[in-house]
């Protein structure tokens, strides 16, 4: 099932030379109307002009996070302020938080790409979709809630929070598709074994889980705790929002990005050098029909690697494969790179352990520690020392195996470490750099 | 013969015993005898109340983790040889004890080991057999 049979499906040559007209008119867009982009591309010593081929892109410099902050709030926006629509922010745990503004047109590419996406995620009109993605100046919540009305379902604009609302919502109102983090979804399953609640009795078909990383062995449990199809999706705010790419139903292996409307591109994080098909590296991701804030070659931070091998579902988009990070996510602990996703898949594949973690990483002497905590369950519990004892070395050793680097387990009392309802926080870096 | 006992999991931080003690406190719950077993991250607070059920139910609702296991009270002459008596008979019968904690009972002249078998019921035959007084769990509850 496609929203959009036609682009969605358009085959390669027709697509590359769609990309390429519209990028090239991004291009003049933004050296007419953006004094950073001119001031940046003339430092380079580059015209607009110099990309003929799609190919040329790998010349233009890159925008950051931090060329964003520099223009905050409005500097990067390429169309004046009347004609902006919209305004959204990302938080701003580390400064200020970046602005972004949507044109008209940029809400209705939006709210067609975001329905695209349900579609995909095999829900349709007629569903009843309960979007517990935070509304406001996140894009989650608002995102979602326009594709969902444009694709013709019933939306249940229920924001986040209040868990036990929620589960009674669904309950009683027969919600069939679920959008909101991954981790929010199993502190859901958890609340609602407490509200006598079983999701094998809700209507939900499907959950559209994104907003943060998670791993395979996290899609198993939601599956089985939920009892629905778990549907990865892609997107943030400085590019879109939800939406900019999503698995589908059918084959659930990578996440179309939907290539009519942005061009990705795989980097070495460290270098900037293009990376080929197939290797992980840092996502690029350059908008082709954005009028509000149009970025060229925005560095993610976000890691996974690109596929352009046709798909079973007949869409001929590429595919980013799941995020596995994201390079300033990435700790590097005794020179080892380890990511809070590859210790959650270990944790998850622990029968008994729930997967509600937090990594404590500290620096005693010169010598990085890392502490892995982790809750114990009724499951797990024992009254001998030596057993619980086991279950700590267990954790270390299949986290020695999987990721080479050495940890401490510490066991804690359940439901202690903290939920969230939003991003999950996994991550304490005590560490003093110098 | 055998005594119900729960067990709590305590992460090591100031305040949690405290808090186990006041639920159960308040919950009108008296502790017959506890034992708590601790390594440097957390330990393990094992109790035998006057109402186990209870005391389960109003702990499991303040979010600890609680379990239930059997374990065997067994009376002891309060003087020298008392318990290596005991350990001597269970040992004869190759019978393994997991842990142990005693107390001493308030009248008579008789203290209470409460131990853990890794085979409870083989250790019950082997004390009867051998004519250890093992107290009945309503005994120690109301005791």
């Amino acid at each position: 099932m496609f929203f959009n049979e036609e682009f969605e499906t358009l085959p390669r040559p027709a697509l590359e030379a769609l990309q390429l007209k519209r990028l090239q008119s991004t291009l003049e867009r933004v050296y007419a109307n953006v004094p950073f982009y001119k001031a940046s591309f003339d430092a380079a010593g580059i015209k607009p002009s110099i990309v003929t081929h799609l190919q040329d892109l790998q010349k233009l410099p890159f925008t950051t996070k931090q060329d964003m902050r520099n223009s905050y709030p409005y500097g990067l926006f390429a169309a004046p302020m009347d004609e902006i629509v919209r305004i959204h922010a990302s938080s701003g745990t580390t400064g200020k938080p970046t602005v972004v503004g949507y044109t008209r047109k940029d809400i209705t590419t939006w709210s067609e790409l975001m329905a695209r996406s349900f579609v995909a995620a095999g829900a349709h009109k007629g569903d009843i979709i309960h979007n517990a993605y935070g509304y406001g100046l996140f894009t989650g919540g608002l995102g979602a809630h326009y594709g969902a009305e444009l694709l013709g379902a019933s939306v249940i604009p229920i924001s986040g929070g209040n868990t036990k609302r929620q589960i009674m919502i669904m309950q009683d109102f027969g919600s069939t598709v679920l959008t909101c983090t991954p981790s929010y979804s199993l502190f859901m399953a958890e609340e609602s074994q407490a509200e006598g609640v079983d999701f094998k009795n809700l209507k939900l078909r499907v959950g559209i889980f994104g907003a943060e990383p998670w791993s395979e062995a996290m899609r198993t449990e939601i599956e089985n705790k939920l009892n629905l199809s778990a549907i990865d999706i892609y997107g943030l705010s400085e590019i879109m929002g939800p939406g900019v790419a999503i698995e589908c139903i059918e084959a659930k292996r990578g996440l179309h990005i939907w290539e009519d409307h942005f061009i990705p591109e795989i980097i070495n994080p460290l270098t900037g050098e293009l990376l080929p098909e197939g290797e992980k590296g840092e996502l690029v991701i350059t908008t082709i029909t954005k009028q509000g804030i149009p970025l060229i070659r925005y560095r993610t931070r976000d890691i996974t690697s690109l596929t352009y091998e046709p798909c079973v579902c007949g869409r001929t988009h590429a595919r980013i494969a799941r995020m596995s990070g994201r390079s300033d996510d990435m700790l590097i602990i005794r020179g080892v790179n380890v990511f809070p996703s590859q210790i959650e898949s270990v944790l998850v594949g622990i029968e008994g352990i729930e997967p509600h973690y937090m990594l404590i990483v500290d620096r005693l002497g010169t010598l990085d520690t890392l502490t892995v905590q982790v809750e114990i369950s009724e499951l797990l519990f024992s009254d001998e020392i030596k057993v619980l004892q086991a279950l700590s070395r267990r954790v270390e050793k299949e986290i020695k195996d999987m990721l080479g680097v050495t940890c401490t387990a510490k066991l804690v009392e359940p439901k202690t470490i903290q939920r969230s309802e939003g991003k999950a926080q996994r991550v304490i870096d005590n560490r003093k750099l110098v | 013969m055998k005594v119900e006992q729960i067990s709590i999991f305590i992460e090591n931080k100031s305040g949690r015993l405290a808090e186990i003690t006041r639920v159960l406190s308040d919950a009108g719950i008296n502790i017959r005898a506890l034992s708590l077993a601790d390594t440097s991250d957390f330990g393990i607070l094992r109790l035998i109340v006057n109402n186990g059920a209870k005391a389960t139910e109003v702990l499991k609702e303040k979010g600890f983790t609680v379990s239930k296991t059997e374990v065997v009270a067994v009376e002891v002459p309060d003087r020298p040889g008392g318990l290596s008596a005991i350990l001597q008979a269970l040992d004869k019968d190759s019978i393994n004890v997991e842990y142990m904690y005693a107390f001493v009972e308030r009248c008579g002249g008789n203290a209470v080991i409460i131990f853990r078998f890794d085979e409870t019921d083989k250790a019950i035959a082997s004390l009867q057999a051998q004519n250890f007084n093992m107290l009945e769990g309503n005994r120690i509850y109301n005791m």
